[in-house]
């Protein structure tokens, strides 16, 4: 069973022999994710998604946003491999570049929500006291506002360009990291070798960067790619809603959106495509996702590495 | 468990003050600020000053907060000047809706969750549980705006079987519960399927882990019937989390909610903060975002509570 910790062990002998266990991280992290079944997948998903969001518009050359009057709500033919909408636009080339800004703004947004999670995080755990108290029930609050409405109110009060769009959503998203660095900071600066190197005088820059960042990279890694896939998400979401990005930046959930109201047409080309956008670019971000976390948890090497007996 | 809820509530408390604080300074951001906020279309230069005077925005910002509060603890959320009614009065007639609407979603999800959690903890490993855990792994993946405008293109264009949206059938001129329910099905099955994708994988593994503890191997060892140690001894201990989940979810579960009635035409507090955010109607946007804020920590703390109750083990940490 996986929750035989060192302290069950009686003789020293073999607690040393579990302490010696651990490889270099770089061959375990190889070993499982390169053989995790689902992180291979994610990958190949994302390798397709990228080639046909960024290479497609180099190989297939119809515009996102010329009006053919002559072909409205056209299925799919040689033409328009996925038809035209209402107003005669691309579908193929919407859904192209549908890709890159849905690609664009959700890394970019993930990695600065990263950004303030782990410098929030690692502040409120490692300064304990009243001022971690004040900052995670800043997070609370944060957490208590569903990111949807908070986001529609602040989409309210200005107009997004792709850069404002990426730090609302960071804004919106990054208390979920900052709430997973505190916990492992909390937890890390009780451990002898941070002890250690505090009584030898080193100081909390130090530290947090040599000290805790390391160890606290591979939760952060697994937190960030769940989050693009967050963000991917709520770009569409949004602007299913008729929010986020304004018109005719083409993006999947309004595509989608626009779509409804041709429901009744059984235009099937502009339903499938967009939604199996999103949910294949979502499935394949969660299976790398899950990758990460069967290689790089650090809860499950902790327990070898000694921590918790120390 | 006292300290533990004692605890738990004062954590609360400090996060309800934040929420007002930050809705206090939401208001002074907004455009027209705090006059035009309480009037809307009313707003008329001396009403503004008159308003001015009585916010006292002349007074220190603590005062003119602490005289907000007031008005908010006494229900006063503001004026709509898009739909030219309290934003109380409108919360009070569509906040029940997305209630009915996301508390029939929890308790249905629940049912289907546990039941598909506990028959794929007893058929671990077997073909049928892998299947399962694709399927629910596929529907946690899917937006839920997309299963929304399937399911109507499905059920309700193309077999008709459902209405596409609204509360009741305008043609029979009033609701009846019947036409009401039946508007209901597709919104709150479109909310269940996202919450039984979580809820079922995390049913599967909180099963899988107690089948796993020395209690279930020894009323094996009694002799209990399989049945017995399923339902009396692993079923209740692994129920206790899903409780806390609950609470956690809620947040997740109005945004669901938000899409759901916009898609369906479901007139709930959802699609009257899209509207309100169509029209730049701040008093009505603030008013949600701090009920809902309400709702959720409230929520949270309950679950919380509940959990206490139902396992006195709990510590605070």
């Amino acid at each position: 069973m996986l929750d035989r910790k060192p302290t069950d062990v009686e003789e020293p002998g073999t607690m040393e022999g579990l302490w010696s266990l651990p490889e270099p991280s770089g061959s375990r992290f190889q070993r499982i994710f390169w053989h995790h079944p689902l992180a291979r997948w994610g990958i190949l998903g994302i390798i397709l998604l990228t080639g046909f969001s960024f290479l497609g518009p180099l190989l297939y050359h119809g515009s996102p946003y010329t009006l053919h009057l002559t072909a409205l709500l056209q299925p799919p033919s040689a033409h328009f491999p996925l038809g035209t909408n209402n107003l005669g636009r691309n579908m193929l080339a919407r859904l192209m570049l549908g890709g890159q800004t849905s690609l664009e703004v959700g890394f970019a947004a993930a990695i600065s929500a990263m950004a303030i999670g782990i410098i929030y995080g690692v502040i409120a755990g490692y300064a304990g006291g009243w001022l971690d108290a004040l900052m995670m029930r800043i997070v609370d609050l944060l957490r208590a506002i569903p990111g949807l409405f908070l986001l529609i109110f602040l989409d309210s009060l200005v107009t997004p360009s792709p850069m404002l769009l990426v730090l609302l959503i960071a804004f919106t998203s990054w208390h979920g990291v900052s709430r997973l660095v505190r916990a492992e900071v909390l937890s890390l600066k009780s451990r002898l070798f941070v002890e250690a190197s505090v009584s030898s005088g080193a100081g909390p820059i130090h530290i947090a960067v040599r000290h805790l960042f390391p160890n606290i990279l591979g939760t952060v890694i697994v937190a960030t790619t769940f989050m693009v896939a967050d963000a991917v998400l709520v770009i569409a979401s949004l602007s299913f809603l008729g929010m986020g990005l304004p018109p005719p930046i083409p993006n999947w959930g309004a595509m989608l959106a626009d779509s409804m109201a041709y429901l009744p047409q059984h235009a099937w080309w502009l339903i499938y495509p967009p939604g199996l956008a999103v949910l294949w670019t979502i499935l394949s971000i969660s299976f790398i996702g899950d990758g990460f976390r069967a290689a790089l948890d650090t809860r499950l090497s902790a327990t070898y590495r000694g921590g918790k007996a120390l | 468990m006292m300290k533990y809820s004692l605890n738990r509530v004062f954590q609360a408390i400090p996060t309800l003050i934040l929420l007002s604080i930050a809705s206090f300074v939401l208001i002074h951001v907004v455009p027209g600020g705090p006059a035009v906020v309480m009037l809307g279309d009313k707003a008329t230069p001396a009403l503004i000053a008159q308003i001015n005077r009585s916010l006292g925005l002349n007074k220190p910002l603590w005062v003119q907060y602490m005289v907000w509060l007031g008005q908010l603890v006494r229900g006063n959320f503001g004026y709509s000047y898009s739909y030219h009614q309290s934003v109380a009065s409108l919360i009070l007639l569509n906040l029940p809706r997305t209630l009915i609407l996301v508390v029939t979603a929890i308790a249905i999800s629940h049912v289907i969750a546990i039941i598909v959690g506990v028959y794929q903890a007893s058929r671990r490993g077997q073909p049928v549980d892998h299947t399962l855990t694709a399927l629910l792994y596929f529907l946690y993946a899917m937006p839920t705006f997309w299963l929304g405008v399937l399911m109507v293109s499905v059920f309700s264009i193309g077999l008709g079987w459902f209405p596409s949206g609204g509360l009741y059938n305008p043609l029979l001129g009033h609701a009846t519960v019947g036409s009401y329910l039946v508007h209901m099905v597709l919104p709150v099955s479109v909310l269940v399927i996202g919450s039984v994708a979580g809820w079922g994988r995390y049913m599967r593994s909180s099963m899988s882990e107690t089948l796993t503890q020395d209690y279930i191997r020894t009323a094996r060892a009694k002799g209990l019937t399989e049945c017995t140690v399923m339902m009396h001894h692993a079923l209740k201990n692994s129920l206790l989390p899903l409780i806390t989940l609950v609470g956690m979810s809620l947040p997740a579960l109005f945004s669901g909610a938000l899409i759901i009635e916009m898609i369906f035409d479901y007139p709930g507090m959802g699609l009257l903060f899209w509207n309100a955010a169509q029209q730049r109607d701040y008093p009505i946007l603030l008013g949600i975002v701090i009920i809902i804020g309400v709702l959720t920590i409230l929520g949270n703390l309950i679950a919380d509570l509940l959990y206490a109750v139902v396992d006195p083990r709990i510590q605070y940490q």
